[in-house]
């Protein structure tokens, strides 16, 4: 099975641009995908660092408090809907979901390239709202600021996340329809790696969620164009409406982002610990409780905004019992260290890493669940940094985990691996340099948003922002050395990592086709016991 | 360099109870933190591989571990719920007696009217040991009321009326903050609560109110627009009479009840045929527009000081409120 076979695999399948821009390998749209969101991830980063620039000094002093505002709106909503959403299932998902169920494509090849271009519509319109102004309403939108008041690009904007969602849509579909017509024989659901489960339940959510934040987008529209009275109280509207609509979305989001990063985390530790993940059946069913629970837990960002206590109650209560498949995860994993055949390469330390802020992220999610804590912390920096934890640093750590980890199976070329184990150290310490502080000036009181601040909150800000450098290090670290290992890595065995699954049954890279005959799968998943 | 200070200061009867839930949650994430990464740690030591084709020991699960992990979690997640729960009531809830202020927020800043007349803009002033209750309303987008040191924070909300209470238990002067991202200068949208002794505060009090009380200027405003011409002290008006209304349920045109609370006072003044008084005509024009919101909680604090027994506008038992 070594290479230099003489069949073409599916990066020399064609050379012209055309090949790509036209092509219907979901391993190509992968790759397209994988450009496209990196480039968001730079432009959200920089918005970011100039962010954390601007709070390095209480007074507002770097930039316009207009300016500052449009800042954090763009960073908000280019590494919310144009990366941390597609990241994972968009890149890793359409490369893996086919390979590891034994399928030559996803169910509708057409489809998934249409859902790339839509990607890029959308995303094109963001950035010509970028040009023209930008947004300053924060990612969130809330009325009436959004659609009565703000004198920016709203309206292109929506226009342009309205757009991004059908991409969202479309591969939540193909996602559905891939897994449950398309497995290989004796691919029995309980033998699917967990990774699919993830991004079955990830899919459901992507189709039954994303349309609402369309339509309550549409309406934000409707009523800043037309004056439509939705939203606007002088206009007979109500603007908590708003609030409900929006987070029906996108609170599911946030699963939509840790849901898939949870399916890889589940792959790296089976395949670094050669070992069935502990209780895979119960894994994989709080993936769907998640995405089940995770619909009912929207109330829990508005305590403050004047629903009634009851109702209040009900979603602190209901976004505790979301925590709990998640702890339940952490257990499983953390389980299925034990008595495992540990190595510690450098997908692995990013599993290290993914636990460490998980924990965090996760843990400090119950300070937000807690109604009286809440109150005090909601829309400080406390929460800042809980949804950074989670939506972030567990999204970021399981992408970076995840590209590590299929590099040589995607590029069919290993990297430096000495470096990759330093840049996930570099990017756990940044992140928590970055972050932790700001966990502290939240409780402290410092309100999220704010352009200048008392200077009583210097010290923390400062900090962060030493974090945010060393951060910035540690995310270009990679870049340098998977290019690299493009031009000058050492090929890639079929199986580098000697681990199981479908996609290293196939040749580093895999063939255009992924199996040159249909793979019949007569074990379970993760099945190292020899 | 600023002092170093990882909390804020209690100065609120609230505040040490929600730090109390705060040092329990700290302690909570702090232990489950250590014990899974020194677990995760111990293991990837414990079991490093050995030989490049070794496997780990077949071991698939566990149910009686899955339970244990389930349901200690769940008792916890219950037990913090409670007490969070019943704090927030608490805090939801005014105690009977307070001190009634109101705040209108506008970008950018806060404006805020005592009962007696006194008018303050990004200042509050308020006497220790005093249940303090803010009713809230904001003249353009949503705002937010945010008093760090008292553990407070509330949404203003245009169109509506919120509430907001307090206790402060120290004197001296805190940050209040616009928490709701509000446009331009939100972080500009900031102000002090300054809390006084009593006799202080009876001090401030006194130093010249202005055009009286709002209940007066509420009266006043109320001839002005006419509003006195259907609405008269006795029921021979051609709208419902207002004295002794305040707080009282009122029935409906289409059988319904609702108290006669400040939010349907103020939208029986902008939007009169939302809600009908069983009885009358739909007569009454819509004055949206054509009074300010601080306009708006004057009349409601003049409808407030109409009571049902014989007594005139001016007795407002406003001017003394930190009465025990």
């Amino acid at each position: 099975m070594e290479t230099a076979t003489p069949h073409a695999n599916y990066l020399t399948d064609g050379y012209t641009l055309k090949s790509w821009l036209l092509t219907r390998d979901h391993k190509r749209i992968g790759l397209l995908y994988l450009i496209s969101v990196s480039a968001f991830f730079v432009l959200g980063a920089v918005f970011a660092g100039l962010i954390r620039l601007e709070l390095m000094t209480p007074a507002g002093d770097l930039v316009e408090s207009d300016t500052y505002n449009r800042l954090f709106t763009m960073h908000g909503v280019t590494m919310v809907f144009f990366f941390l959403i597609p990241a994972i299932p968009a890149v890793l998902g359409n490369f893996l979901v086919p390979l590891m169920i034994g399928a030559r494509d996803l169910a509708f090849p057409r489809i998934n390239l249409l859902s790339w271009y839509v990607y890029t519509i959308g995303g094109i319109f963001t950035l010509w709202a970028l040009v023209s102004g930008g947004v300053d309403t924060g990612w969130t939108f809330y009325t009436p600021y959004s659609s009565a008041f703000s004198n920016s690009s709203v309206a292109l904007v929506v226009v342009g996340i309205f757009i991004n969602g059908f991409s969202s849509i479309l591969t939540g579909l193909n996602f559905i329809v891939t897994i449950h017509k398309m497995r290989a024989p004796g691919m029995t659901w309980f033998r699917l790696p967990l990774f699919i489960w993830a991004h079955y339940a990830t899919a459901l959510i992507m189709v039954l969620g994303t349309p609402v934040i369309a339509i309550t987008l549409v309406m934000v529209a409707a009523e800043r164009l037309l004056g439509l009275g939705i939203f606007d109280p002088k206009l007979g509207g109500d603007p908590v409406l708003f609030q409900h609509l929006f987070w029906f979305y996108s609170h599911p989001a946030v699963y939509i982002m840790i849901l898939p990063a949870m399916g890889v985390m589940s792959e790296l530790v089976a395949a670094f610990s050669r070992k069935r993940i502990f209780g895979y059946e119960v894994v994989a069913f709080s993936s769907l409780a998640i995405a089940v629970v995770g619909f009912l837990v929207w109330g829990h960002h508005m305590f403050v905004s004047s629903q009634s206590v009851y109702a209040a109650m009900a979603f602190s209560l209901l976004s505790f019992l979301v925590a709990i498949p998640s702890a339940i995860k952490v257990f499983n994993w953390s389980a299925t260290l034990y008595k495992g055949s540990i190595s510690l390469e450098a997908p692995m330390i990013y599993v290290f890493g993914f636990i460490g802020l998980f924990l965090i992220g996760g843990l400090t999610g119950l300070f937000l669940a807690a109604l009286a804590v809440d109150v005090h912390v909601t829309d400080t920096y406390f929460v800042v940094a809980h949804f950074h934890y989670i939506m972030v640093g567990g999204t970021i750590m399981m992408y970076l985990g995840g590209l590590h980890y299929w590099w040589p199976k995607i590029f069919g070329t290993l990297y430096h691996d000495g470096m990759a184990r330093v840049s996930a150290v570099v990017i756990f310490i940044g992140f928590n340099l970055t972050f932790f502080p700001q966990f502290i000036v939240g409780y402290l009181g410092m309100p999220r948003r704010y352009h200048a601040y008392p200077p009583e909150f210097q010290l923390w800000n400062i900090l962060s922002s030493a974090g945010a450098v060393v951060l910035a290090i540690g995310y270009a670290m990679p870049t340098f050395y998977l290019v690299y290992s493009l031009v000058k890595g050492k090929p890639a065995p079929p199986n580098p990592w000697g681990a199981k699954g479908l996609e290293w049954e196939t040749s580093s890279p895999p063939p255009t086709h992924n199996f040159d005959e249909i793979p019949v799968v007569t074990e379970p998943a993760y099945h190292y016991e020899k | 360099m600023p002092q170093i200070q990882i909390l804020p200061t209690q100065a609120s009867t609230m505040a040490p109870q929600v730090d109390a839930l705060y040092f329990f949650l700290v302690a909570l994430t702090a232990f489950f933190t250590l014990l899974i990464s020194g677990m995760v740690v111990y293991f990837a030591i414990k079991y490093r591989r050995q030989s490049t084709d070794e496997a780990g020991v077949p071991i698939h699960g566990n149910m009686t571990l899955e339970a244990t992990w389930t349901v200690i979690p769940l008792l916890i997640v219950l037990f913090i719920f409670g007490w969070s729960a019943s704090l927030f009531y608490t805090m939801a809830r005014p105690p009977a007696q307070t001190l009634d202020i109101y705040a209108v927020g506008k970008q950018w800043m806060w404006k805020f009217q005592h009962p007696d007349g006194h008018a303050e803009v990004n200042e509050l002033h308020v006497p220790v040991g005093t249940s303090v209750k803010l009713t809230m309303t904001s003249q353009d987008v949503i705002h937010d009321v945010y008093i760090p040191d008292f553990r407070v924070k509330a949404d203003v909300l245009p169109g509506r009326y919120t509430h907001l209470w307090f206790k402060a238990t120290k004197p001296g002067r805190y940050h209040l903050f616009c928490a709701e991202y509000c446009g331009t200068n939100h972080s500009g949208m900031i102000g002090w609560v300054v809390v006084q002794e009593r006799a202080e505060y009876q001090q401030w009090l006194a130093g010249g109110a202005g055009q009286g009380t709002m209940a007066q200027i509420g009266e006043k405003l109320f001839k002005d627009l006419s509003c006195v011409t259907c609405h008269r002290e006795d029921t021979t008006g051609r709208g419902p009479t207002l004295v002794g209304l305040f707080g009282k349920a009122v029935t409906l045109d289409n059988g319904n009840a609702v108290e006669a609370d400040e939010a349907y006072i103020r939208e029986s003044i902008v939007n009169p045929r939302a809600r009908m008084v069983s009885g009358f005509q739909p007569i009454m024009p819509t004055f949206q527009g054509l009074v300010s919101e601080e306009g708006l909680l004057q009349l409601v604090e003049y409808v407030k000081s109409l009571k049902a027994t014989p007594s005139n506008a001016t007795g407002v038992p406003a001017a003394e409120p930190a009465k025990k």
